[in-house]
């Protein structure tokens, strides 16, 4: 348990995500906030719904949680690229 | 839920966390903080996590240095067993204007007579702080090697466990739907979840302070504007201070865990509580990263997300014990700064609850200034 990585992006362990919910971090966004879990460049995608299936195993299913807030972008974009695109569009304006 | 308390502390933020902490340590029993979402699920848990003692007034000046000081050893003080994550790598504030420059000369004038160790430095000296720093735009720049960033929900949590262990009750998800009053004093709050009998409440809703002192029919000069931030992938460590400027609109620092993280305010900025994200933010902040600090615009943008400021007309906090309804008291409007305020609340406010002699002159912040006219204006805000 101690080895295994729940959170691949921020390094989390399967122990500290069970240790964290026994001392009353019920929720994923609690959970969240102290270990950067889902904070990552996967956004939560890989390890929400494990993270979910232990909360709902320790007495805390999912339909007692609010979903964390899906934030832009969907994906990683440079923010260079994001800077020209804007520029261009107020050149077209 | 329990129907009774001493205390109510309305806001799990730092603010409410660090006035429970506070309060318990002086002995208080019964005390309840209710939230609304979660511990740190407001407006502490979205903001730019910096705290600067760079400031243009003397009482913002004196607050951070306070907090500063006691963010040195706040792993020990609050017995915590993660890490805050205090990284005193300084702010590099940065100006494009001969104007700012002047405001910068001033604002140094207030900090020395605090005993801030801040200072102008000339852009050869700002590049060599921070390499990547495009001084072709600037003017000049000033820098305080003791000013830093450090992690807002492990902050929180730090004073939350310890408050937990001292006795103090943490109800969440709560809602506050109104407040009774009896003959002038505070009877009750009333929740989503029933009612707590009580003779003493304290405001520290962030961005819902004002609706909060609506309950009691008290009228506040606050708004609650909607400020974004954003953060990259992480990258090596490439930058030590937090980059700031309030002519550029910007503030930028690189996180120990290597993302950088940035922020920057807008006028046009919604005011009705939202705290959702717009593609305005995301443009307007890439160009302004890009043309100042060009290598961070090579990095991937990750996310985006808001918090509420809860802004004054002088940018500064309301401190209050209410003349109008006995045992309530506010600490509200931080206006962006409540993070790093979070020590100096929690002193003040206890300290004003029990009556004690204040460690730390906070009565040029009551709300009574606003009518008197008497406001101590903060230039130097992003």
């Amino acid at each position: 348990m101690e080895n295994t990585i729940i959170c691949r992006c921020s390094d989390v362990t399967l122990l500290r995500v069970r240790q964290l919910i026994a001392d009353g971090y019920t929720s994923m966004d609690e959970i969240k906030r102290i270990t950067r879990l889902g904070m990552g460049s996967c956004q939560g995608k890989t390890c929400s719904l494990l993270i979910m299936r232990e909360l709902a195993a320790a007495g805390f299913p999912p339909a007692t949680q609010t979903p964390q807030t899906t934030r832009p972008p969907a994906v990683g974009v440079k923010l260079e690229l994001i800077a020209k695109e804007a520029e261009n569009n107020e050149k077209q304006r | 839920m329990r129907n009774s308390a001493d205390v109510v502390i309305i806001g799990g933020g730092i603010s409410g966390c660090s006035v429970a902490y506070n309060l318990a340590k002086k002995g208080v029993k019964n005390i309840v903080v209710l939230e609304k979402r979660f511990i740190c699920g407001g407006s502490t848990g979205a903001c730019g996590a910096g705290v600067r003692m760079q400031w243009g007034t003397e009482m913002n000046c004196l607050f951070s240095k306070y907090s500063i000081e006691f963010f040195e050893h706040a792993n020990e003080t609050l017995e915590y067993d993660g890490d805050i994550e205090f990284k005193q790598k300084g702010y590099l504030l940065i100006a494009d204007t001969d104007r700012e420059i002047e405001q910068f000369k001033k604002n140094i004038e207030v900090q020395h007579a605090c005993g801030i160790p801040s200072r102008m430095v000339s852009l050869d000296e700002a590049r060599s702080i921070v390499p990547h720093l495009n001084t072709s735009i600037l003017k000049g720049a000033a820098f305080c090697e003791k000013d830093g960033f450090l992690n807002p929900f492990h902050t929180t949590d730090a004073y939350y466990r310890a408050a937990r262990r001292l006795g103090v009750e943490f109800l969440h998800p709560v809602t506050v739907i109104g407040l009774t009053t009896s003959g002038g004093r505070i009877s009750g709050v009333v929740t989503d979840k029933g009612v707590i009998h009580t003779n003493c409440v304290i405001n520290a809703a962030g961005g819902a302070s004002k609706q909060i002192c609506d309950m009691v029919g008290i009228s506040v000069p606050v708004i609650s504007e909607r400020h974004q931030i954003l953060v990259t992938e992480p990258v090596e460590p490439m930058q030590e201070p937090m980059v700031m400027s309030f002519g550029l609109n910007l503030y930028v620092q690189q996180s120990p865990h290597g993302s950088f993280i940035m922020g920057r305010g807008c006028d046009a900025e919604p005011r009705d509580g939202r705290v959702t994200s717009s593609h305005e933010f995301l443009s307007e902040m890439a160009k302004t990263i890009t043309r100042t600090l060009p290598p961070i615009g090579k990095l991937r943008v990750v996310r985006q997300w808001a918090g509420l400021y809860n802004i004054t007309p002088d940018r500064q906090p309301i401190y209050e014990k209410s003349a109008d309804v006995n045992g309530f008291y506010m600490c509200i409007g931080f206006s962006g700064h409540g993070f790093m305020f979070g020590p100096v609340t929690g002193v003040v406010m206890s300290e004003m609850i029990l009556g004690e002699t204040p460690t730390i002159d906070a009565s040029k912040l009551s709300l009574g200034r606003f009518g008197r006219g008497e406001m101590v204006f903060e230039p130097s805000v992003v």
